[in-house]
């Protein structure tokens, strides 16, 4: 399994990388943890003509805390978000999905713009985008451009980002003090891409629900937030009906799909599941 | 069906980088993968290829002090960098305390897991020097071995960390790890 | 030293209209690419049924045809990832491109991918030469069955489906081939179980003398039955390295190895039991069809071994098995780590719960109703074993094994356990058993050539190999004791045509047990010619003779000044003016071949705690129990590492392990993503305990335990799952229970034959 032939290039700067993505139009494809994109190449069912190396680009990869907002470079490593203090401290939810992402040494490469132009519904990063109410930054020849998460992630694997633009960085809320948070995934083996998983933030208001946030990842094409299950939350008191309501609501919401590995029955039955504990867990934290 | 390849006729590239310690160098083309290169190039066939689509962690290795599938890297990036495989763990002759105690607690029987397991095991280690066994197990979740069962392999992880709570043997292999002064605009 | 690649059919069963190399030959770096119509000077393969030993042909009568399986694809391919075409090249990167190159033109034609209407006399044919799809047709019947069913209290039927595994081995197929060209002279490498087989298999279809190859076995990273057969990749390799006159390697990939190396289980089978109010079994009657896919390139053997083992350790006289092996459009089956017997003992003790459960007595009571005592050993079942010679168990304690498991785990504070949590509701305990028999040790034979150097050190060379067993150490062991000496004297040479004329190979749990019963026989015969060597030149009797090896020297038994060294033994051995050596019998060295009459037979109780989360519908394994009996142990430490390993193993193929073919015969499983073997963070500690029953027609005692782990495992697991839900009045009959079909019985409903899908 050895890729095909490409050209390399080894971007040291934005600029230099947006150059190569403008001059090689669609025969160029940005690499970053290649921990998507290489197997796919070693597989030969995506065989760019140029690989454009964004690795070298230090000033991709930061974490920082400003006016309510994270902002993180495209580049930064599942590894270094899990690890910073500054994410801990300001939106653990990011810090404890990006445990779940595969295995150590996958971690130590990917990188959070490269799962989210990847865009696979079972992976964590798209789930938190959506969550969190992510601004998508990118760069090209053409100026620059912000997305938000919604209308990035466009379908299974599909997202808005042109092939001549380089995701350079992410914005997303912060998990504010006295916000509760969960994260609850499902997978087969302990690392595997989810069966099913569940963020949410919750506020407490005297024991009624304020602001509220469910998104769900690995049931349909691509990951998002529930509207229905919030709507069922939003202003009612925290009581085991009510969760069981929005549970369901998300259940019936989610468009889970089947594959090998789960059907969507199986898949509604796990959101069900994963957001009633989702809450229990985030309003405990509330 | 696909094009021809448009790569041109000789695109090597040469490249120097750092292989347990030592310089070494290279002409590679663009694709050509670091385990490749480890092991066609430099002959250190101690890396091992398991499945080339990054799952099994046969091909790991510690790239600039953090463990990384080489079959999913490829030889180019790592120019100018510290690439460590586990021809650097034994001193000659004389096997890592880690290597020794996969030895004594039969943590290996086919061996094709084990490179890429020591790596992952030494990465741990380095980390925490009095892992449990839910964090020894999840530390090597992504090397799989499909002969021992990992029952071994978990004993001989613990039976170096034993070592060392004992002070029986010094946390040696500093070398692999850069100095902590990078990685400061992470918080 | 060139790379070989294959292009692999992209169809389960197509017509091969044309396959156009020409782009390929002029791709970079490429020096031959060849299609099946190019190989016209390579005889085919040779046919499985020259394997079949006559003695079981006519004591069982089975019906069976024979396919011939093609070295390349020819006119029609068989299943996804069957070879079409071979490329040589600089390397592999340019091979495969290459392999991108080359152009074929196929007719895509329906294919036969479900197993019970491919074996209907009208289903498409898979190989248009043979009648049906139904390559393999055996009935055995032992008593009468179906008398007993008649008077029986009580009966019940469970069908069973045991899902496709493969084998992966974290180091796929690896052939290397390199040629003499002065000579006409082939040394092939290859990660193969069965180095002389492929020697022969090679010879035959190059047209060259055996003796003019050489196979040698490196280090080989797993095998598990998956390198027990002679691939066709394996011999054109070689065939490549002849023609061209240069070194050729082939380095199988992933993708490859899970869509062709050869694969197991996938087994349908519906089974009967007829039992009395007491819980003893009477009488059994089975019918199995095993998906063998487009091959059986060991011939049924897993078929009939599901067979063979079907009754287990329980005092059973009747018994009517029909079983079949059934060609479709998907891999090869071949041994694979168990081989028929997991199906067999998850069969068994699924009957055996069946019974438990209808006459509300507890399971392990139910087991130890039927278990064999070990007085009743040797205990003849009355059925064929594949050599054609009766099923007799000659040694073991069955009801100890299960005791101790049940004793070691606490068994009735787990059930109490169990009855708590049952109360309190949330998730779910469970206990499964597993007892189970063994064959291991199947002929016909295995070698040791023993010789001893001047220097005393002493060599055995033998035809077994290893993937990982430690054999370099267990026989080391062996041939130290034998001679006294320690075992860093002793060099063990394993897989090298060239150092054993005969051999058979590593599998079926044979190589310590055969090898070492070899090594006996060779050791007496080579001390007895020393003790004539020494006794000739001290002018002494053979009998009084005293063989020092540690010291090298020989002396005349009580006194030590009437002694030769070593090395005057060896000159004596040797030929020349006035030695005695001559002919054959020249040299320090001896080879025997053991033959064993019959197979040995282990035996092992497994247990298995469960736990099941109802809530999101998964299974941990929390707590796993084996008592063994492999006769004597040579080495305690690489014997708990084989049996921790098959217990692993067979994790996977309870919970996690599936191979999925599609209605149009595609891989679904095509990557390690999909196809999910245990991590380390899916295994418990195993808990092991032995006894030892020694194998009495052995001359250590010694009995084979490669598989044993794999052979309970998952009916342990998968009984322990169904025990977790009884509650619920549904029963586990479908392995693995991935967490789909775990959610699907605890919402009630029947498991669908194979996932989502």
């Amino acid at each position: 399994m050895k890729p095909a032939p490409f050209d390399y290039v080894a971007a040291s700067s934005i600029e230099e990388a947006i150059d190569s993505l403008h001059q090689h139009g669609d025969a160029a494809k940005v690499l970053a943890g290649g921990q998507s994109l290489v197997p796919l190449m070693n597989l030969r069912l995506v065989r760019p003509g140029v690989l454009v190396d964004v690795n070298p680009i230090e000033s991709l990869s930061f974490i920082e805390e400003d006016s309510g907002r994270l902002r993180i470079g495209a580049l930064t490593r599942a590894h270094d978000i899990e690890q910073s203090s500054v994410a801990q401290h300001a939106c653990p939810l990011l810090s404890e999905a990006s445990r779940w992402i595969g295995h150590r040494a996958i971690r130590h490469r990917g990188t959070i713009g490269g799962s989210l132009a990847h865009n696979d519904p079972a992976a964590e990063y798209p789930l938190m985008a959506a969550l969190l109410g992510a601004r998508l930054v990118m760069r090209s020849a053409g100026g620059v451009r912000t997305l938000a998460a919604a209308d990035f992630a466009v379908d299974y694997l599909t997202t808005a980002l042109r092939p001549d633009e380089l995701l350079t960085q992410i914005d997303l809320a912060v998990v504010p003090p006295g916000t509760g948070w969960s994260f609850r995934e499902m997978a087969r083996r302990h690392g595997d891409f989810a069966l099913a998983e569940v963020g949410v933030t919750i506020v407490n208001r005297n024991g009624v629900i304020g602001d509220v946030k469910v998104a769900v990842g690995g049931a349909g094409p691509v990951a998002r937030r529930l509207s229905t299950a919030e709507q069922a939350l939003k202003g009612e008191a925290f009581r085991p009906d009510t969760v069981e309501a929005a549970s369901h609501a998300a259940a019936a919401e989610c468009q889970a799909e089947s594959d090998l590995h789960a059907s969507a029955e199986y898949r509604q039955h796990l959101v069900r599941t994963l957001v009633a504990e989702a809450l229990r867990e985030a309003w405990s934290r509330a | 069906m696909p094009e021809p390849s448009r790569a041109p006729l000789f695109g090597l590239v040469t490249m120097e980088l750092q292989v347990n310690g030592r310089p070494a160098e290279g002409r590679v083309e663009p694709r050509k993968l670091l385990l490749d290169f480890l092991r066609d190039d430099l002959r250190l066939t101690g890396t091992h290829a398991g499945c080339e689509h990054g799952v099994c962690g046969a091909c790991t290795v510690i790239l600039d002090g953090r463990t990384v599938r080489s079959c999913l890297t490829f030889a180019l990036q790592v120019a100018g960098h510290d690439v460590w495989t586990v021809e650097g763990m034994a001193q000659g002759d004389e096997l890592s305390p880690l290597q020794n105690a996969f030895h004594q607690q039969h943590g290996l029987q086919c061996g094709y897991c084990t490179p890429g397991m020591l790596m992952s095991a030494l990465e741990l280690l380095h980390e925490r020097s009095n892992p449990n066994e839910l964090e020894i197990r999840q530390a090597i979740s992504g090397n799989l071995c499909r002969c021992t069962g990992y029952q071994n392999i978990v004993k001989s992880i613990r039976a170096v960390a034993d070592a060392y709570q004992a002070g029986a043997i010094e946390r040696a292999m500093g070398d692999i790890w850069p100095k902590p002064e990078r990685r400061s605009s992470h918080g | 030293m060139l790379a070989a690649g294959f292009l692999r059919s992209p169809y389960a069963r197509a017509r091969i209209r044309s396959i156009d190399l020409d782009a390929a030959r002029r791709a970079r770096g490429i020096v031959l690419a060849l299609s099946g119509s190019d190989l016209a000077d390579i005889r085919p393969l040779p046919d499985m049924g020259s394997r079949l030993t006559k003695r079981w042909l006519d004591r069982v009568r089975p019906r069976t045809q024979f396919p011939r399986q093609r070295l390349l694809a020819e006119e029609l391919t068989h299943w996804v990832g069957e070879p079409v075409a071979v490329v040589v090249g600089g390397d592999r990167y340019l091979v495969e491109d290459a392999l991108d190159a080359i152009a074929v033109d196929y007719e895509p034609l329906e294919p036969v991918v479900d197993l019970r209407r491919a074996a209907h006399p009208d289903a498409p044919k898979v190989h248009p030469e043979l009648e049906d799809n139904v390559i393999f047709d055996f009935e055995v019947a032992l008593g009468d069955a179906a008398g007993a069913f008649a008077t029986a209290e009580r009966t019940l039927r469970r069908r069973i489906r045991s899902g496709r595994n493969a084998a992966v081995p974290l180091e796929c197929r690896v052939t290397a081939a390199v040629p003499n060209v002065r000579t006409g002279e082939l040394t092939v490498y290859s990660g193969t179980q069965t180095p002389h087989t492929l020697r022969r298999t090679t010879a035959e279809c190059l047209g060259m003398p055996e003796s003019a190859i050489r196979v040698i076995v490196p280090d080989v990273g797993g095998g598990f039955g998956g390198k027990n057969s002679v691939y066709p990749e394996e011999v054109l390799v070689a065939y490549l390295a002849r023609r061209l006159g240069r070194p050729v390697k082939w380095v199988e990939d992933r993708r490859e190895n899970l869509l062709s190396m050869t694969q197991g289980r996938d087994q349908d089978i519906e089974a009967e039991a007829a039992f009395d109010g007491d819980g003893r079994v009477l009488a059994v009657r089975v019918n199995q069809w095993l998906d063998c896919g487009a091959y059986e390139p060991q011939g049924p053997v897993v078929t009939y071994q599901t067979f063979t083992h079907l009754l287990g350790p329980y005092r059973i006289r009747h018994l009517q098995f029909h079983g079949r092996s059934v060609a479709t459009n998907k891999a090869p089956q071949a041994p694979y780590r168990g081989a028929g017997r997991p199906e067999a003992v998850l069969v068994m003790e699924s009957l055996m719960d069946g019974v438990a459960s209808e006459l509300s007595l507890d399971p392990a009571e139910v087991r130890q109703r039927n278990l064999i005592g070990p007085q009743a050993l040797p205990y003849n079942v009355g059925i064929p074993f594949r050599d054609g010679n009766d099923v007799v168990y000659d040694s073991g304690n069955y009801p100890e094994l299960l005791n101790r498991v049940l004793d070691t785990a606490g068994y009735h504070s787990l059930r109490s356990q169990q009855a708590e949590r049952r109360k309190l509701g949330g998730k779910l305990l469970g206990i499964g058993l597993a007892c189970y028999v063994e064959a291991t040790g199947t002929g016909p034979f295995e070698g040791a050539a023993i010789s001893i150097d001047p220097s005393g050190e002493v060599t055995l060379a033998t035809g077994g190999c290893s993937q990982g067993q430690g054999h370099e150490i267990s026989l080391a062991q062996v041939v130290a004791e034998l001679w006294m000496i320690e075992p860093e004297r002793v060099r063990i040479v394993l897989g090298d045509t060239a150092h054993i004329a005969y051999g058979a190979g590593t599998y079926a749990s044979r190589t310590l047990q055969l090898v070492s019963a070899a090594a006996v026989e060779a050791s007496a015969n080579l001390r007895e010619k020393l003790r004539l060597l020494a006794a000739g030149l001290l002018e002494a009797t053979a009998d009084d003779i005293d063989v020092d090896l540690q010291n090298r020297r020989l002396a005349v038994k009580g006194d030590p000044s009437r002694a030769v060294s070593l090395a005057q033994v060896a000159r004596a051995a040797a030929p020349g003016w006035g030695s005695t050596g001559a002919g054959d019998g020249a040299g320090l060295q001896a080879t025997a071949y053991f033959a064993p009459s019959t197979q040995a037979w282990a035996s092992a109780a497994h247990l298995a705690l469960v736990e099941v989360d109802p809530a999101h519908a998964t299974v941990i394994v929390k707590r796993f129990l084996v008592c063994h009996d492999a006769g004597r142990v040579i080495n305690p430490l690489l014997a708990e590492g084989q049996i921790v390993g098959g217990v692993a193993t067979g994790l996977g193929g309870a919970l996690l392990e599936e191979v999925v073919y599609d209605e149009a015969g595609q891989l679904l499983t095509g990557t390690l993503m999909d196809y999910l073997i245990p991590a380390a963070t899916d295994v418990p500690n195993v808990e092991l305990d032995h006894i030892e029953t020694l194998n009495p027609n052995h001359p250590l005692g010694v009995k084979g335990l490669g598989e044993g782990g794999t052979v309970g495992a998952p009916a342990a697991i998968a009984r322990a799952i169904a025990d977790a839900l009884q509650p619920l009045g549904v029963d586990v009959d479908t392995l693995p229970v991935t967490p789909e079909r775990l959610f699907r019985l605890l919402q009630g409903e029947a498991q669908p034959s194979h996932s989502a899908k």
